[in-house]
C-alpha cells in the first residue's frame, strides 16, 4: 500500500502524518509513508486545501486533520 | 423595535456591559474612574468577542464545509467575464482559505483555466469579507455600516480582479505554477454530523489561535478608551487630518492580525473621535493584506504583479475610507 501525506509542512500537516502513523501501528501494518511537500506535486493531485491523505494514488481526504480512527477507516477501506 | 432589541441586546450585548458594571461596582470598584472604566471595557469586550467568535466561527465553518476550494473552482469555471469575477468575489466569502495554502490554490485555479483576474478577485475578497466580519461589524458599528462594508469589499474584489485581468500579465505568474497540471477531484461525501464536527474543530482551533490577539487588541482598546486624550486621536485620525485614511491604511497593510483582534481597537478609536472611514480603512488593510501573506504570494507571482496587486488593494481601501468619511453623517 502506498500512503502519502500532502502538506506544506504546516502544523496541521504534521498532525495528519502523526494520526496516520498511529493508525498504521494500530492496524499492525508497516509504518511506511511519504510526506509530499512540493506544492506543484500537491496541486497535481487536485488538492488545494492541505493537508491531504493519498492512498494508492487516490485522494481520500483533504483540507482536514483526520483523527486516528478516521485514518484507520480509510486505510482499511483500501486494503 | 424588534431590530433595536437584536442590535442592542443580541449583537452588541449591552446587557453584558451593564452586568459587568454592576459586578465591578459591588466588588467596590468605581467604574467612573479610569481604572474601573478600563477594567469594565476590557472584561466586556473580551467576553463579547469570545462569544461572537465561537458562535461565528462555528456558523461560518459549517457553511464553508459546503464550499471547499476544489468545489468553488468548478463553480467559478461556469461563468465568464465580470460574472466570473463576481462569482469569485462571492465564493471568496464562503470558501475556507488561509494564506498557507495560497500556492496550491493558485495552481488549482490556473490549471483549471480560470482567468488570472478571477483568481485575484477571489484572493482579494477571501480575507477581506466574510459572514464573520458582517456580523461582527453589526455588533460593533450597526447594520448599515456592516452591509456597506461588505458590499464595498466585494466591489473592490471585482474591480481589482478585472483591472488585473485587463493587464494580461499571465507571464507574471511563476512558471512552475503555469506548468503544473492539476485534476478535478470529487468532494468527499459529508454527513451533517461530519460538518458539525468540522465546525466544532474549526471553532476550537481558531479560538486557541486568535485568543491572544483578542487580549492584545482589547488591551490596546482599553488603553485608548480611558487613557489616550481625545484631542490626540482627533488630530491624527479625525476630520482635522485629511491624510488620516492614508496613514491608517499604510499602518494596517503590513500588520498581521485577525479581525477579532482589530475590532476593539477600531471601536475605541471611533469612540475617541476618529472618523469612521479612517477606522474601516485600517480594518480592511489589516485583514486583507499582511506581510506574511504578501511574502507567501510572492512565491506564486512575480514582483511586478505582486506590486500591482498590493497597490490596487491599498488604493481601493483608501478610496473606501474617504467615501465613508464623506458620507459619515448617513451612518452615525
Amino acid at each position: 500500500m502506498d500512503i502519502k501525506i500532502l502538506g506544506s509542512g504546516c502544523k496541521k500537516c504534521n498532525a495528519l502524518e502523526e494520526a496516520t502513523r498511529e493508525a498504521l501501528v494500530e492496524l499492525g501494518m508497516p509504518v511506511e509513508l511519504d510526506h509530499v511537500t512540493d506544492l506543484a506535486a500537491i496541486a497535481a493531485y487536485g488538492v488545494m486545501s492541505t493537508p491531504a491523505l493519498v492512498i494508492d494514488n487516490k485522494v481520500v481526504s483533504y483540507g482536514k486533520v483526520l483523527k486516528t480512527s478516521e485514518a484507520k477507516k480509510f486505510i482499511e477501506a483500501a486494503l | 423595535m424588534v431590530w433595536d432589541f437584536i442590535q442592542n441586546q443580541v449583537l452588541a450585548m449591552k446587557w453584558l456591559n451593564a452586568l459587568i458594571g454592576q459586578g465591578l461596582t459591588s466588588a467596590g470598584l468605581d467604574i467612573a474612574t479610569r481604572l474601573g472604566g478600563s477594567l469594565q471595557f476590557f472584561l466586556y469586550d473580551v467576553i463579547k468577542i469570545t462569544i461572537l467568535l465561537c458562535f461565528l466561527i462555528f456558523l461560518i465553518s459549517f457553511i464553508q464545509s459546503y464550499f471547499p476550494p476544489e468545489r468553488s473552482k468548478k463553480i467559478m469555471g461556469r461563468f465568464d467575464g465580470i460574472g466570473a469575477n463576481t462569482m469569485a468575489a462571492l465564493l471568496g466569502t464562503v470558501t475556507p482559505f488561509c494564506s498557507c495554502s495560497s500556492i496550491p490554490l493558485f495552481i488549482g485555479f490556473t490549471s483549471a483555466g480560470l482567468p488570472l483576474g478571477v483568481t485575484f478577485s477571489f484572493l482579494i475578497s477571501s480575507p477581506m469579507v466574510d459572514i464573520g466580519s458582517l456580523i461582527l461589524l453589526m455588533s460593533f458599528f450597526g447594520a448599515k455600516v456592516a452591509i456597506v462594508y461588505v458590499v464595498v469589499g466585494l466591489i473592490i474584489a471585482v474591480v481589482g480582479g478585472t483591472l488585473i485581468e485587463k493587464l494580461h500579465w499571465e507571464d507574471q505568474v511563476e512558471d512552475f505554477i503555469r506548468n503544473a497540471q492539476a485534476v478535478d477531484i470529487d468532494a468527499p461525501e459529508l454527513t451533517r454530523r461530519d460538518r458539525l464536527s468540522y465546525a466544532f474543530e474549526q471553532m476550537s482551533s481558531t479560538f486557541k489561535k486568535v485568543f491572544p490577539y483578542i487580549l492584545v487588541g482589547v488591551g490596546i482598546g482599553a488603553l485608548i478608551h480611558n487613557w489616550i486624550p481625545e484631542a490626540w486621536v482627533q488630530t491624527v485620525l479625525g476630520s482635522k487630518n485629511p491624510f488620516g485614511v492614508v496613514l491608517a491604511t499604510l499602518i494596517g497593510v503590513p500588520m498581521y492580525a485577525d479581525i477579532f483582534g482589530t475590532i476593539p481597537v477600531a471601536e475605541a478609536l471611533l469612540g475617541k473621535g476618529a472618523q469612521l472611514g479612517t477606522i474601516l480603512s485600517f480594518m480592511m488593510a489589516v485583514t486583507t493584506l499582511s506581510l506574511p501573506s504578501i511574502i507567501m504570494l510572492r512565491k506564486a507571482v512575480k514582483l511586478k504583479l505582486l506590486v500591482v496587486f498590493v497597490a490596487i488593494c491599498t488604493v481601493g481601501i483608501m478610496l473606501v475610507g474617504y467615501a465613508f468619511n464623506a458620507f459619515q453623517f448617513l451612518f452615525m
